[in-house]
């Protein structure tokens, strides 16, 4: 009975916390590319310009819902869900603290890896059931850069489900006690983060939603609380990939001194950064550059990594 | 764990339906995603969560993204919907459907008497899965991989035929 | 790749740099005295209006925002009966300030013109009148132009000599 009391307890915080973390990070994003940029960013209303959260969501819910009419109504309403769901479903079997997982799975790699596929949809649906040839196109662009870097995800992490000998992410995180898997995956990790990158479509790989070249890309034509909940959606996804990278590469909750739940946030907070910074300093690389990239170079070495990884691997227990 | 299972496989004979009859090439589509993450939920439930993630990952996440990806290509307007909702009149249908129904009727029968144990039998785990692909299957594994090579190689030499005389005169352009 | 980490870095130590933002309206930016700003009307040394009327501003306006009226006082010296300058249109070039025979229309380096109505962007003749010369000290178009105005007759005007009487056989 405490055990299901428990789960629920988690469940409600972890709901409650992604989702104002999402809202905390329009700020931090905002305060954080101004300061890269010279600049010092929205520093007016309340304490460090923080109350601009809350003036950002009065103003997105209280905008009109419109709804054009030359659209497809159910798709076009179903799209944005789609991106919330996947991505608050994906936190389901991050380890934040030892024993506070909400749903220990044995198979959660590929369970994330499933829902991170399922995402694709909410850009591509978006982008079709807009009627509008920008939105079209941005959803065209998405599907091909999405299903591209899914397999170079799915087979970077394929390094670490071998050293770690299970596809549970609390085994994983159990795994690092001697060593974190950066270490020995490092090539891994950087095909994991770039892949990480393609799939958030942040920048420099937000061709679905590149502004100088489709106005919005694929939310073209959403307003108000649909567009904000793409917006959420993203920076939710940024937060789940940076929990993952934690998780996977970095050791999840290990750590000295702090409370395990500390050196959770602490690593997962850096990644944020690290996006932030990224999409300050690098500029977006032309559509066939991505996919000649991703599948000249990243996809060879993604196998490659695997292929030294399993050979290591055997090497060592026979 | 039984109503979950009949749950899950209305889903997917609903949905199933409803990709075989809806007139929306992209609708049908969204229909097939449904029917396959219910068909997921029923491999699941009956001890082989790997292969309930593949049938995610692979069929909802990947393949139909590429049929989607080509509908949209397509760009099929009202006009296609009206075309097929042409097609959907009766004696189109209705050879199909008699077909479909004795089928229906078959697996029926051999539920109610009592089919082999379906649900409930020992869970398949990824390692389990593993041990037979490159165990007791390598040879298959192996054949299929020379097929999907040779796929690739195929495409890639398609596509490269077609490029031929725009690279040739890039070379020419250059000093 | 390495020059990608390389810029990342870079950008990344732009965090610590001095930041640029001047926090307006507490702190402002230095606008040059010869700025081009909010137009005013000056005065003469005497207090009297520069302005006198010739249109030559409205005529050189790009946008059409200034418009006026000519009038003249009992000793025939020409002044606007009305000004009126819509802020709303003007697009501070600084074009009616070089056409200005008289130095009496100027840009002043002041921009601060936010209105809650838009009617509020006209200004008229006592909003733009200022009580000073504004940029050019000291000058007076009627102590220096050749016309006989009252008071002041013909060749008394500052480095004029007399008027040369044609009817005289006189050196």
């Amino acid at each position: 009975m405490s055990d299901v009391v428990f789960k629920l307890v988690l469940i409600a915080t972890v709901l409650l916390v992604i989702l104002h973390l999402a809202g905390f990070l329009i700020w931090v994003e905002r305060r954080l590319l101004a300061l890269l940029q010279d600049r010092l960013g929205p520093n007016r209303a309340g304490p460090l310009g923080l109350f601009i959260i809350v003036a950002d969501i009065i103003k997105i819910f209280t905008k009109e819902d419109w709804i054009p009419p030359f659209i497809d109504k159910p798709v076009f309403v179903a799209a944005p869900m789609i991106i919330m769901v996947t991505a608050l479903l994906s936190f389901a079997i991050v380890p934040f603290a030892p024993g506070a997982v909400i749903l220990d799975l044995d198979i959660g790699v590929l369970l994330f890896l499933g829902l991170s596929s399922m995402g694709i949809y909410n850009v591509i649906l978006a982008g079709w059931a807009s009627n509008n040839k920008y939105a079209l196109l941005g959803g065209l662009r998405m599907a091909a850069q999405m299903f591209s870097y899914e397999v170079f995800m799915g087979l970077s992490l394929m390094g670490v489900v071998t050293l770690a000998g299970s596809f549970n992410l609390s085994a994983i995180v159990h795994a690092q006690r001697e060593g974190w898997f950066i270490v020995p995956q490092f090539l891994g990790f950087l095909i994991f983060f770039i892949a990480a990158l393609g799939e958030t479509h942040r920048l420099p790989f937000d061709m679905p939603e590149a502004e100088s070249e489709l106005i919005a890309g694929y939310h073209t034509e959403y307003s108000s609380m649909k567009f904000g909940m793409f917006f959420v959606g993203e920076y939710i996804s940024v937060t789940l990939f940076s929990a993952l990278m934690t998780t996977f590469f970095f050791g999840g909750w290990l750590g000295p001194v702090l409370p395990p739940l500390a050196w959770f946030c602490v690593k997962t907070a850096g990644f944020i950064v690290v996006f932030i910074v990224l999409r300050a300093a690098l500029p977006r690389p032309r559509y066939d550059q991505l996919f000649a990239f991703g599948w000249k170079f990243i996809l060879p070495a993604a196998l490659l990594n695997l292929v030294v990884t399993g050979a290591l691997v055997l090497w060592k227990s026979s | 764990m039984n109503t979950v299972f009949f749950i899950a496989a209305g889903v997917a004979v609903i949905s199933t339906l409803l990709v075989i009859c809806h007139s929306n090439a992209v609708h049908a589509l969204l229909y097939l995603i449904i029917s396959f993450s219910a068909v997921a939920v029923i491999f699941y439930l009956m001890g082989a969560p790997f292969v309930a993630a593949l049938e995610v990952i692979i069929y909802a996440g990947a393949i139909i993204v590429l049929f989607l990806f080509v509908v949209m290509m397509l760009n099929l307007g009202p006009v296609a919907t009206a075309q097929e909702k042409a097609w959907l009149q009766p004696r189109m249908w209705i050879g199909p459907s008699i077909l479909g129904a004795i089928l229906l009727a078959l697996t029926v029968s051999l539920l109610w008497r009592g089919a082999p144990t379906a649900a409930g039998g020992a869970e398949v785990g990824p390692r389990q899965v593993g041990a037979a692909l490159f165990g007791v299957y390598l040879l298959a594994v192996q054949l299929a991989a020379l097929l999907m090579l040779a796929g690739l190689v195929g495409a890639s030499h398609l596509r490269r035929r077609e490029l031929l005389p725009e690279s040739e005169t890039k070379t020419e352009l250059l000093p | 790749m390495l020059s990608i980490l390389k810029s990342v870095w870079l950008v990344f130590l732009h965090l610590f740099r001095r930041k640029i933002t001047i926090q307006y309206p507490e702190e402002k930016a230095y606008l040059a005295p010869r700025y081009r700003g909010r137009i005013v009307l000056t005065r003469d040394p005497d207090g009297g209006e520069r302005c006198v009327a010739c249109y030559l501003c409205a005529v050189a306006c790009p946008v059409d925002c200034i418009a006026l009226g000519a009038t003249e006082d009992e000793h025939g010296r020409r002044y606007p009966e009305f000004f009126r300058i819509n802020f709303s249109r003007c697009i501070n070039c600084g074009f009616c300030e070089e056409a200005c025979p008289t130095y009496a229309i100027q840009l002043i380096p002041d921009v601060e013109m936010a209105e809650y109505q838009r009617q509020n962007m006209v200004y008229e003749k006592k909003d733009l009148l200022i009580d000073g010369e504004g940029k050019y000290h000291g000058y007076n178009f009627y102590r220096v132009a050749g016309l006989a105005i009252g008071g002041k007759d013909k060749g008394e005007a500052e480095k004029e000599s007399p008027p040369v009487d044609p009817k005289s056989l006189l050196p």
